[in-house]
């Protein structure tokens, strides 16, 4: 079989699952009992390990069979979940991903994984009898109900549901009253490819036979399809247990019905059947020769079917993958749509024709309808990138003998695809820095009086045309004296300055570029490790990032993000009869200036604005625009444009306006144009460039 | 067709370019365009023209005149864009005419004549010659690189 062609979706997936198995351990890690989340992790983890073992990446599929042996263990309470053994499921899947990541980066997949195995073997055997015992740990509680009922034949099931007082009394209540209490197994083929149907049908043929009392897994999951292929139904009806056994399996796809009669000495005690009243022995053979109308075979399919659970059991996902490139493509056509019909308006414009108008002007506002949709399918939710943290942050704290809550708001938040892939190590770095920095140790919040768990919050919002993401600590806070002390000794700041800085331009003087070496990470009490790499990564995004901090109390790192690379507001100016385009994040404010209020300072031409003393660049002389003749009406039109806390004003003939415009590469040909960061296309069909206000200053 | 046809044979674009005709193989051709506005782009070589719309997509135009020394002509009804793609770039060459596309026989293809222009020689990857025509076929690696 040509299996490179699945490959990348092989990735993908298994990418997927192999998220889903670290989040629903660290749901697993808060509720230790919840033995739901460890059937999710293992049906992730067996549909990773039957997709590795079709791609014949046996190493992967080898460990992915053993962690899925422990989870199995647990998920049929043979072992209890604990640290120990959570830490070991984590390093598999932290050794799983280094596998698909390998074969993503072109690897066979193949990872030194001896230690680990050790481990999750000595997990397994480490359990008393039971789990040595047991042949199949998959074996299906059917399977041992069926050599239940044909060995002791006498002795009342035991109850594969457990009951709550009021469902206890229900079911006593209902046996008073004539009614027969029914605990009913039923198994779905391993094939069923509808299960919520046949669910739906079972219980209606339940509801109009009586009334149900409870299920598992709950209702609610049998419509999702959140079970393998067996569940369990507590009933009450006054119709004879095999009756309903042959009613149930008229539905088709249904395997198997099992219809135990629940006795009400059940809940009194077990021992206490011999004295059951004579009325109430007569129905039990009818249990007991009950209910399997199956085959031999057939508890052994189910205990297969349990086993090979697989991929039907996922809510089935209403997204298409499709090639980043493909949108591009998309984009581009849109946009060569969207220059015709502005000539196709101006036409209309020309002819007045009645129908042509009000076709051209319905066509607009489809575009425009289009044009969002073209746009918002680059959007990816920001969880793609958060959902790392939570793991990363369990480890670091265990490192790091601290006690830390990593809460995540805003997850749903959607960001442009490139900007996602690009703000991953930023976020990395700052949530490292928060952990490691911020959040004190046990000991040292206990005696500030804070509580020994630390809180980091990671949210994300948006608000106008940007994406905001905060991580918000609660820890140490930055110490103004030693930053400032620090940058002093570095020469970033020089005194004068520090006397007139505002507490967020000192915390902010962490991310100067020249601030943090390796040695100040343990001597300075804040931050500081290479996050002048954060900044310049998030600039570059088109962001910026700004840091709030109370000294003890906590910081604030916040990152504004545009909502998109690909689409950036600018201000479009003219010089000659060339079109340029300044992005407006650089953009402080337009004006116009008179001849007479250039000062020549040295051989820079500079303005007063506002008090400031503000370089001119004429933005004719670095491009060289070739003039027709000499234009001098006495006035300047000056855009101020700033980068960090400089300021600069550029000289053009004429401002043309604020526009949305597509960001285009120049392509592979032309590359590192001075001060030019990229083309667009207007809406004329003509290419404008776009001025890199930052390549300008020095 | 078969292999063997194939192998012979080279299927190239022919234009004309001051009073010489030039080829280029057919697979590194995009597309043939007219003449449309093209954005100067500030401080690049004198040969790069600029960049135009191609569909959506910014393209680079190289003015071969230019990039091969010769006399620079006005722009005429007959001046087309060849689209060239090589590797990942996508470049335009601005040409006085697109005149024919040709099936050369490989053994016409011959070394380029010492006496020929000197200065275009670095571009030249061989001259086909065929009846009373002589093809000069690019070396687009060279043409697309800068001078050094």
């Amino acid at each position: 079989m040509e299996l490179n062609q699945y490959l990348e979706m092989f990735i993908e997936e298994s990418k997927e699952h192999l998220q889903a198995c670290s989040e629903h351990l660290l749901e697993l890690e808060k509720n230790p009992e919840d033995l739901t989340i460890v059937g999710e992790i293992f049906r992730s983890a067996h549909t990773l390990k039957g997709m590795a073992a079709t791609m014949g990446f046996e190493d992967l599929a080898d460990l992915t069979h053993k962690m899925e042996n422990i989870l199995d263990a647990i998920r049929n309470s043979k072992i209890k979940v604990n640290a120990e053994i959570l830490d070991v499921v984590f390093e598999s899947v932290d050794h799983l991903e280094e596998m698909v990541f390998d074969i993503a980066d072109g690897g066979d997949g193949k990872h030194d994984v001896q230690a680990t195995v050790e481990k999750l073997k000595r997990i397994e055997a480490g359990e008393p009898a039971t789990a040595a015992s047991e042949p199949m740990p998959g074996q299906e509680v059917a399977a041992a109900m069926v050599v239940n009922e044909s060995e002791q034949p006498a002795e009342a099931p035991e109850l594969k549901l457990s009951y709550d007082d009021f469902e206890k009394t229900v079911i006593l209540q209902s046996s008073e009253q004539e009614f027969n209490a029914y605990e009913i197994t039923v198994a779905l083929r391993e094939d069923c490819l509808l299960k919520a149907a046949r669910v739906f049908m079972v219980f209606e043929i339940l509801e109009k036979n009586g009334d149900v009392i409870k299920s598992t897994p709950t209702v609610d999951k049998l419509e999702e399809e959140q079970f393998d292929s067996v569940f369990h139904v507590a009933f009450i009806s006054k119709e004879p247990a095999e009756d309903l056994q042959k009613m149930l399996m008229k539905v088709s796809e249904v395997d198997r019905v099992v219809v135990n009669k629940i006795e009400r000495d059940v809940f009194v005690t077990k021992t206490a059947a011999i004295e059951v009243p004579a009325e109430e022995v007569q129905p039990q053979p009818a249990i007991q020769e009950t209910v399997t109308a199956v085959s031999e075979e057939q508890p052994k399919k189910a205990a297969s079917a349990k086993n090979n659970n697989s991929k039907s059991g996922h809510a089935s996902s209403k997204t298409i993958r499709v090639n980043i490139e493909r949108l591009d493509i998309l984009m581009n056509l849109f946009e060569e749509l969207a220059i015709d019909r502005g000539r196709l308006l101006s036409i209309a414009g020309d002819v007045n024709h009645g129908e042509l108008n009000e076709t051209v002007e319905r066509m607009s506002r489809t575009m425009g309808d289009l044009q969002n949709i073209v746009l918002t399918m680059r959007m990816v939710p920001v969880d793609t990138v958060f959902n790392r943290f939570p793991k990363m942050v369990r480890q670091l704290s265990r490192d790091l003998n601290k006690k830390i809550e990593l809460k995540i708001v805003g997850a749903e938040t959607e960001l442009d695809r490139t900007v996602i892939d690009e703000i991953g190590d930023p976020l990395v770095h700052l949530i490292r820095n928060s952990v490691d920095h911020g959040i004190e140790s046990p000991e040292v919040r206990r005696a500030k009086g804070k509580p020994e768990e630390g809180t980091v919050e990671l949210r994300a919002y948006h608000s106008g045309n940007y994406v905001f993401i905060e991580i918000e600590d609660d820890g140490a806070g930055i110490n103004r004296d030693k930053v400032l002390a620090k940058a002093l000794s570095k020469g970033i700041v020089t005194h004068e300055q520090s006397l007139t800085m505002t507490d967020k331009q000192i915390n902010e003087l962490i991310m100067a570029s020249g601030f943090s070496t390796a040695d100040v990470i343990s001597d300075v009490s804040g931050r500081g490790v290479g996050l002048d790499v954060v900044k310049t990564t998030i600039e570059s995004l088109g962001g910026n990032i700004s840091i709030e901090s109370t000294q003890n109390v906590g910081s604030v790192f916040s990152i504004q993000l545009p909502l998109t690379l690909s689409i950036i507001s600018v201000m479009l100016v003219e010089i000659e009869q060339e079109i340029y385009a300044i992005p407006l994040s650089s953009i402080i404010e337009t004006s116009i200036i008179r001849h007479s209020d250039i000062l020549n300072a040295h051989n820079q031409k500079v303005i007063d604005f506002r008090g400031k003393v503000v370089p001119l660049v004429f933005l004719e002389e670095i491009f060289e625009v070739p003039r027709a003749e000499q234009k001098n009406d006495g006035f300047h039109s000056v855009v101020i444009v700033r980068k960090g806390d400089k300021l600069a004003g550029l000289v053009v003939d004429s401002f043309i306006g604020q526009q949305e415009i597509v960001l285009k590469s120049l392509g592979n040909y032309l590359t590192n144009i001075f001060a030019i960061s990229g083309a667009t296309i207007l809406g004329n069909g003509k290419v404008a460039l776009i001025v890199d206000c930052n390549a300008l200053m020095k | 067709m078969t292999n063997a046809t194939e192998q012979k044979n080279l299927k190239v674009i022919v234009f004309q370019l001051a009073d010489k005709e030039y080829a280029i193989p057919v697979s590194h051709v995009k597309g043939i365009e007219k003449l449309m506005h093209i954005t100067r782009v500030p401080k690049t070589e004198r040969y790069v023209k600029g960049v135009i719309n191609l569909r959506g997509v910014v393209t680079p135009v190289i003015d071969l005149r230019e990039r091969f020394d010769l006399p620079v002509s006005g722009n005429e009804e007959t001046t087309r864009i060849i689209i060239i793609t090589l590797e990942t770039m996508e470049v335009g060459f601005i040409v006085d005419s697109a005149n024919d596309v040709l099936d050369i026989d490989a053994s016409s293809i011959g070394q380029q004549p010492e006496v020929v222009g000197s200065l275009e020689e670095d571009f030249i990857a061989g001259v086909a010659k065929l009846e009373n025509r002589l093809l000069i076929l690019l070396h687009l690696d060279k043409v697309l690189n800068p001078i050094d």
